[in-house]
């Protein structure tokens, strides 16, 4: 007994949705795997692998039915951003721990898709940098500056054997880190852009794979999967705050097309801040939350203590995404201006 | 330590203090809590929670003398919302308690002798008719409480349940296909 | 040709299938055999029947007379002899039957006598007391009956607006209609604005109609009627009539209001061509176009007497095809599940559509809301259904109503788009008519309330009258004040009060017996009805009682 409409838009399902999205994060895989070797497609398949089979347990105890939730592809979309997110190569207890927290901790202890406060892939990223701070900054480097380029079987063994290589050879600080080293040891913005990690804007490598980034959010944009408020405004907000920053203390603080480029700030401006669950969904309220997260992720990358705060700017903000929303209603029709 | 056991009496007056001026200066005159209770109630002032109408069991409640589960018109969601009001667990109807559908009394126009009877007993003037005329009870203002139903002399009153009809149907929950039936068992 | 469009929120462009219907000519029905003529065919209070079973009636003749300020007139479709007032199953959402008044065609079709209205003569203001009993109401969904909305008072009206838009797919017969009958329906519109004392007659036709649009501008020319028909976007739901008024005007109505607040008048282009021949023609509403598309045979458009059965309308339309699995009564976006075909077609049925599972697929499973906004972005009334959503499915009615539950045109835009598809407006529907529901019963209980403590009031008053009556034959100089002298702040309210009361009871029942007092018409009615059969009853069984 379910009335009108009796038409329902064509191909339009939450797998659909989440298929799309993947989608739009497809060239900024293949730009990652092309400067960063081939390590990511391991860790993108262990934690896929990982996330189906939380989302499963998980479901099997809460006793829903498992058909409905493992098809419609979010804990896909969790594993993927999580992937992203965090260093290849590491070992296969660190994508485990990860996907626990962000499946089972922060999707299914919240009431599974739809119900979840925090943006499940941040939560596991949160909580592997509390714990397993070493291994988090252990990035494998750019191809062309690793002494050894693990290949897809030397990168297996790396994951889940744990490879006689040891790490130095493969892996870099990031830009962020080194950004922050340097600030930190008294050197000037200029000493940490000399490093060879750094490469025309911001990470070598990770700025291609940022306009990547880009491009697939725009492909979303394109295809009215999100609207342009989120990114926009976190994105602008970044530039705003580093260019206030840097404007004050030229030498100690980059700039914001540093900012922009940098860390997680593109995936983050288009793949986790857009995460609808967990972000406002209103018009302003989506400009205030995402402005306010691009203002803390600038802050906590400047005056924290790690190097990037995309992850943290996003969950502390979505905790305040449902209040943003209470208060910032759009004008129903027909009702007078200023009345709520 | 001996500073830190004074500071904290200090701060336990102070709020002490406010807490007891709040409680002076928001009192509310009146019972107001039996009103709360009597706007839930339904009205139909039938007796059948042992108070001769819905506003004495409402007082009764407010004072804690009676039990929030007694008042079969108001059916279950009444106890719902009675124990939400009174910070309590809702409770099932007790023995021999039990809510019927909602009905109007109807009086059977040919044998309705006009003795007014029936229009002292009705708690809500819900019938209308005057001295050796016949009587009619208005459907709309009846309560179903049947209270009529005794005095009546010739017995030509009757309980009629009331349908549902094109005028007051109402819309179904919707019916979710079965994962989500099942998610909100 | 085309004015001014403004912008409007939300919308959306289904797949229109207008093509399936609006390609042949509008088929007149022959004469049924019987018709089941519902007495409920508009918003407001049903018609009241004025015949019973065994009268015999004519075409055009009143069979059931308007009650109380909003209701329509509902007349013989053709003449013939009543067979029956009773429940019947009709075209409802709910499935549940309702009265209906049905009639056997004598095959004469014998017409009652009809005069034409000289409506130029009557000053703006008059016409609609004359329009009361011809059965007029707005034939676009809402069936508001016509004549109240031609009275004027309050704000006046400027501009009048005829909405051709016609933007739920499927349905055609506005369009056909606007086609062929094009003058028709544009002196109906020139009738509507002396009525209404309007300045401007505007027109809004969705621009996949450019033959509809065409023949109403030829219509004006040839009449010399300054409207503007403005070709709208196709965009559903441009039909709505506020968003209407929005497009052609760029004025919003606001919430809780219609559009004559803001001095626009809205109707639906059939409604001025029902409204030409009544004043014209004299001729009370006795037919409607109505579209029969979906898997039937011949898709098309048929102009048939109210009460025809729907089943018959659907044999017109060729038959449904093998594998029909149920109508649509109106448009695919917002109408609802016909349970019988045997129901009678009615004064809001502008579509039929047979389903079945390749154009209309059953609806699949309904997932968890992601939140994913795509329902707010479509929404017309800028609403955020996915708030009202969950609060509706929560049974929260307070915060769903804070959420502006009321402001939903239910025009299912959300739903359609709805990556989870949940069928949202259904959970706005449940909760309107739960709040509605339970509005009703606050306002009995309110009432109930009152008169059990005025008649406990009442009834401590007659005792103390008593006990007074008695007192002053025993001792004439005790007076009320010294009564009052126990708690004189007490007794002097309740004195007051009593006093008030007293007075108010003295006056009415001056003239009227006990307890008959403030009767609404509608009770009186009632009691009259009643009165009338007993009388009509045998004697015996009063001597009895
Ligand atoms: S049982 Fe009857 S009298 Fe008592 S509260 Fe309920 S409705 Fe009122
Ligand atoms: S008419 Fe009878 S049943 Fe109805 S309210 Fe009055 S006494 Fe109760
Ligand atoms: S379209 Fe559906 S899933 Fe998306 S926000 Fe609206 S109700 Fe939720
Ligand atoms: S049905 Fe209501 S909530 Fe949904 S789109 Fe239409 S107006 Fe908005």
């Amino acid at each position: 007994m379910i009335g009108s409409p009796f038409i329902l838009k064509e191909h339009t399902s939450v797998r659909f949705t989440m298929i799309k999205v993947m989608a739009a994060l497809v060239p900024g895989t293949l730009a990652y795997a092309w400067y960063f070797g081939p390590g990511i497609w391991i860790s993108l398949v262990w934690c896929s692998l990982l996330g189906i089979g939380f989302e499963a347990v998980a479901l099997v105890i809460r006793g829903r039915p498992l058909q409905p939730a493992l098809t419609d592809g979010s804990v896909l979309l969790t594993a993927w951003l999580l992937a992203l997110s965090i260093p290849t190569l590491a070992p296969w207890w660190l994508y485990m721990t990860g996907m626990f927290f962000a499946v089972v901790v922060a999707k299914h202890l919240y009431g599974g898709l739809g119900q979840n406060l925090f943006n499940p892939a941040m939560v596991g990223y949160a909580a592997l940098i509390i714990s397993f701070p070493v291994f988090m900054t252990q990035w494998a480097a750019p191809t062309t500056l690793a002494n050894i380029v693990p290949n897809l079987s030397d990168a297996f063994d790396l994951v889940f054997v744990g490879g006689s290589i040891t790490p130095d050879a493969y892996t870099s600080a990031t830009v962020l880190d080194s950004l922050k080293t340097a600030t930190r040891g008294g050197h000037t913005v200029l000493d940490a852009f000399a490093q060879p990690i750094h490469g025309l804007i911001a990470g070598k490598g990770m700025e291609l794979v940022a306009i990547m980034y880009l491009f697939g959010g725009l492909f979303m944009i394109s295809n009215r999967l999100i609207t342009w408020h989120i990114p926009v405004a976190f994105l602008a907000a970044i530039a705003l705050t580093a260019g206030v920053l840097q404007g004050l203390d030229p030498a100690h603080h980059a700039g914001p097309l540093f900012h922009m480029m940098a860390g997680g700030s593109m995936l983050g401006a288009f793949f986790i801040a857009t995460d609808p669950v967990t972000a406002c969904t209103t018009p302003r309220g989506k400009l205030i939350f995402a402005g306010l997260a691009g203002f803390l992720t600038v802050i906590i990358r400047t005056f924290g203590g790690y190097p990037d705060g995309v992850a943290f700017s996003i969950l502390i903000l979505n905790t305040a995404a449902p209040f943003i929303d209470a208060f910032s209603q759009p004008r129903v029709f027909g009702h007078a201006k200023g009345v709520k | 330590m001996i500073s830190a056991i004074i500071v904290m009496a200090v701060i336990g007056l102070v709020l002490g203090s406010v807490l007891g001026w709040a409680e002076l200066f928001y009192r509310v005159a009146g019972d107001p809590l039996a009103d709360k209770i009597n706007d839930i109630l339904p009205q139909t002032q039938c007796g059948q929670c042992g108070f001769p109408g819905c506003r004495p069991y409402a007082e009764a409640m407010a004072k804690g003398e009676a039990d929030i589960n007694r008042c079969p018109p108001g059916g279950e969601p009444g106890i719902q919302r009675l124990a939400d009001l009174l910070g309590v667990e809702a409770k099932p109807f007790g023995e021999g308690v039990a809510p019927k559908p909602k009905s109007v009394a109807l009086i059977d126009e040919n044998t309705c002798i006009g003795c007014t009877l029936c229009i002292q007993a009705c708690p809500v003037d819900a019938i209308v008719g005057a001295s050796k005329q016949l009587h009619v009870i208005v459907a709309d203002l009846c309560t179903g409480c049947e209270l009529c139903l005794a005095p009546c002399p010739v017995d030509c009153i009757h309980m009629e349940v009331v349908h549902e009809t094109v005028n007051n149907w109402k819309w179904r929950y919707p019916l979710i296909p079965i994962h989500q039936q099942r998610e909100a068992a | 040709m085309s004015g001014k469009v403004y912008p409007i929120p939300g919308g959306l462009h289904p797949p229109e299938h207008k093509t399936e219907s609006n390609a042949k000519a509008i088929i007149v029905a022959p004469l049924s055999a019987h018709y089941v003529v519902p007495l409920r065919q508009h918003i407001g209070q049903p018609a009241r029947a004025l015949v019973k079973a065994g009268d015999s009636v004519l075409k055009g003749q009143m069979i059931g007379a308007p009650e109380g300020r909003i209701s329509a007139a509902v007349h013989a479709p053709t003449s013939g002899r009543v067979v029956a007032v009773e429940a019947r199953p009709v075209a409802h959402p709910s499935g549940l039957p309702d009265q209906c008044v049905v009639i056997e065609a004598d095959g004469k079709d014998t017409a009652a006598d009809m005069q034409p209205i000289a409506w130029r003569d009557l000053p703006p203001g008059e016409l609609h007391q004359r329009l009361v009993n011809m059965g007029l109401a707005g034939q676009g969904g809402a069936v508001f009956p016509s004549h109240v909305k031609l009275a004027t008072g309050g704000t006046p009206i400027e501009t009048l607006i005829l909405n051709g838009a016609e933007c739920e797919p499927w349905i055609t017969c506005d369009d056909r209609l606007m086609r062929e009958r094009a003058t028709e329906i544009m002196q109906g519109a020139e009738i509507m604005r002396h009525a209404l004392g309007a300045k401007r007659i505007l027109v809004g036709i969705e621009d996949n109609k450019p033959e509809a649009a065409q023949a109403m501008q030829s219509a004006c020319e040839q009449l010399k009627l300054a409207a503007e028909v403005t070709a709208v976007p196709t965009r559903y739901p441009s039909g709505g009539a506020k968003q209407l008024t929005q497009l052609l005007t760029g004025l919003e109505t606001p919430s809780g209001k219609i559009s004559t607040d803001i001095g626009i008048q809205v109707f639906n282009v059939a409604t001025a061509y029902a409204l030409q021949r009544a004043v014209e023609l004299g001729e009370p509403m006795l037919t409607r176009v109505v579209t029969i598309t979906g898997h039937v045979a011949g898709p098309c458009n048929i102009e048939a007497r109210l009460g025809t059965p729907i089943d018959e309308l659907i044999r017109l339309a060729g038959g449904d095809l093998a594998e029909t699995s149920g109508h649509v009564i109106g448009g695919p976006m917002m109408g609802f599940d016909l349970d019988d075909t045997a129901s009678p077609l009615v004064k809001s049925v502008n579509c039929i559509i047979a389903k079945n599972q390749e154009l209309f697929p059953p609806h699949p499973p309904a997932m968890p809301c992601i939140r994913c906004g795509q329902c707010a972005l479509v929404c017309p009334a800028v609403l955020q259904p996915f708030e009202l959503y969950w609060h509706a499915k929560s049974k929260n009615f307070a915060k769903a109503r804070a959420y502006k539950l009321f402001d939903c045109i239910e025009c299912g835009c959300c739903s359609h788009v709805c990556p989870s598809h949940i069928p949202l407006v259904d959970f706005y529907r449940f909760a309107k008519s739960e709040i509605a529901a339970d509005d009703r019963a606050k306002l009995a209980a309110e009432g109930a309330r009152q008169r059990h403590e005025f008649q406990l009031l009442r009834q401590e008053r007659e005792k103390k009258e008593k006990a007074e009556r008695l007192g002053k034959k025993a001792s004439e100089r005790l007076d009320t004040g010294a009564v009052a002298a126990d708690d004189p702040e007490a007794e002097r309210k309740k004195a007051i009060l009593e006093a008030a009361i007293e007075r108010a009871r003295q006056a009415k029942e001056a003239v009227h017996a006990k307890n008959t007092e403030s009767l609404t018409p509608d009770q009186q009615h009632q009691i009259d009805e009643i009165e009338a059969r007993r009388q009509a009853a045998p004697q015996d069984s009063e001597q009895q009682a």
